[in-house]
């Protein structure tokens, strides 16, 4: 069955490709380092599960210490422009079809496994249907790409290796900040924050208590990157509890309106480094907070807009 | 009071954060301190950290998609997505991002949140489309870099709010799985339509005031 194990054999096998490619890179003056760093990255895929967890912390050190000394960027890749206009103008709308073919892809992956039956299902992990698809799709499609634009053949190495070090250590990031919220959750952070705003607020007013609710979500999921750390704690503490028993809320509209307003934190916070820090990289972005300061206008808004409709549509019974 | 240090770890985050040192480094010292405040030893931490690390694997498996984005750069992907716009005087910068938003919260909202995304369609495709139609806009050959980078950063964070406020509208995904879970263990039972509904008011919301801001940015006339 093709799962998450075969997916990270590509993922490895494609890290050491950029590892093998950063080394014949004379242009890039760091390239040891790049090299040690996606080498590294490539051996966690390949054999990540053979390391140990001793081992795979030591792995994660390494490659921490590598990247704070400071990587290179590939020098090789397209950075001609006048070849990229060229090759723009002689394929023209044929460039999206590949682009196009992507989403396709994942989009027949994911359904065909969901829907097609106990063949499928035994061919594909149905719980990694879309990765699993994500990775079929990004290997055809560059293969693809390379015969009808007539590329080199080694240039999806060259090519994801220039992206691959624009964005730099930061791919490392949301893994590490991943992996830092299990941390979190073994010494029980979560339930020490959310004591400490239930007992440092008061919710004499149903309103206060929406509000401790929903900006409690957002400011949680602010210091815990993620949504979903905040969830339980700040549900159990304070919206089963008053919300529900206390006001008679409807504990889904409740519970709904509480989730989305942590996704305003996690438009506003650095460890969501995958949504806010990665782009921000992949863009080119002289500032690294550059993507959440284009965010927060509209997530501090929607916040204050979740509140007020919790406010209003969660106590059918006490309007 | 004891129990209140495993915070530090968290309040090292934020400073470290704030001053801009390292992340990687930052978020291991974290989990250092919030390790040995929780009665860890050293080696345990580095053990646990390792461990966690190794099983979400998964999170840096996306960056899968770099190669293809990569050779269909070199192919002028993002010429040829500027050369579109040039052409179509109709697509300005605000129905650009405006039809994008609804897209992503459309497409979101029925469970395809993986047919697009930062790497896949943000900095290929629609960055260098706004870019193009915000520079035919304001008359001039290609934005200047710190308007340019504006443009990027919007249309970074267009994609993500219309993921956020699109996908819960969904009955299968793991946020709205997660509170029916959550639910169901405290002895609440609710199906996964009622939560979903709930978040369509937002969703609206969201399409509103993002969609204002996409209006005001692109009525916004740059500094020469």
């Amino acid at each position: 069955m093709i799962g998450l194990t075969q997916v990270y054999v590509l993922a490895g096998l494609v890290f050491a490709g950029f590892a093998v490619m950063s080394l014949r890179d004379p242009a890039n003056p760091r390239r040891w380092r790049n090299a040690l760093f996606w080498g590294l990255f490539a051996l966690s895929f390949l054999a990540g599960d053979h390391l140990g967890d001793l081992g795979n912390g030591l792995l994660v050190l390494a490659m921490a210490v590598t990247a704070a000394l400071g990587l290179g960027r590939s020098g090789t890749g397209a950075e001609d422009a006048g070849a990229r206009a060229a090759s723009a103008r002689a394929h023209g709308l044929r460039l999206f079809l590949p682009a196009l073919l992507v989403p396709v892809i994942v989009l027949a992956g994911s359904l065909g496994v969901r829907h097609g039956g106990p063949v499928a299902a035994a061919l594909v992990d149905p719980k990694q249907a879309t990765l699993v698809s994500l990775s079929l799709a990004a290997l055809v499609v560059a293969v693809l790409t390379v015969r009808l634009f007539r590329q080199p053949v080694l240039s999806p190495l060259t090519e994801g290796l220039r992206l691959a070090d624009t964005v730099g250590w930061m791919a490392l990031l949301p893994q590490t900040l991943a992996a830092l919220g299990a941390v979190f959750a073994l010494a029980g952070v979560g339930a020490v924050v959310g004591e400490t705003v239930t007992r440092v607020f008061s919710m004499d007013t149903r309103l206060a208590a929406v509000a401790v609710y929903c900006l409690g979500m957002a400011g949680f999921t602010v210091l815990m990157g993620n949504a979903f750390a905040a969830f339980p704690v700040m549900t159990a503490g304070v919206a089963l509890p008053i919300l529900v028993k206390v006001y008679g809320g409807d504990p889904a509209a409740i519970c709904a309106i509480g989730m989305l307003s942590g996704f305003c934190g996690t438009l506003l916070t650095p460890l969501a480094a995958n949504f806010n820090l990665a782009p921000a990289a992949l863009l080119d972005l002289d500032d690294r907070y550059a993507v959440i300061r284009a965010q927060a206008p509209t997530a501090l808004v929607l916040l204050l807009v979740n509140t007020v409709l919790m406010h209003v549509l969660a106590f059918p019974s006490h309007p | 009071m004891g129990y209140m240090l495993v915070l530090l770890g968290v309040l090292l985050v934020v400073a470290g954060f704030a001053v801009g040192l390292n992340p990687l480094l930052v978020v291991l010292a974290s989990a250092l301190a919030t390790g040995l405040a929780a009665g860890l030893s050293p080696v345990e931490v580095l053990a646990a950290f390792g461990k966690a690390f190794n099983e979400n694997r998964y999170v840096s498996a996306a960056w899968l998609i770099l190669p293809v984005i990569g050779v269909l750069e070199r192919s002028g992907l993002q010429e040829a997505a500027r050369g579109l716009i040039a052409r179509l005087r109709s697509v300005t910068f605000a129905r650009l991002m405006l039809a994008y938003l609804l897209f992503r919260q459309v497409t979101a909202a029925l469970g395809l949140i993986s047919i697009a995304g930062q790497t896949q369609t943000i900095r290929p495709i629609i960055a260098p489309m706004a870019e193009a139609a915000r520079a035919s806009e304001t008359g001039v050959e290609a934005l200047d870099s710190s308007e340019a980078q504006k443009v990027r950063a919007f249309a970074a964070g267009t994609d993500n709010i219309g993921l956020f406020f699109g996908e819960d509208i969904f009955l299968a995904i793991g946020s709205i799985l997660l509170m029916v879970g959550f639910l169901e263990q405290n002895g609440i039972t609710v199906e996964p339509l009622h939560l979903s509904v709930w978040a369509i008011p937002t969703a609206i919301a969201a399409f509103l005031v993002h969609g204002c801001r996409i209006l005001v940015f692109g009525r916004r006339r740059p500094r020469p």
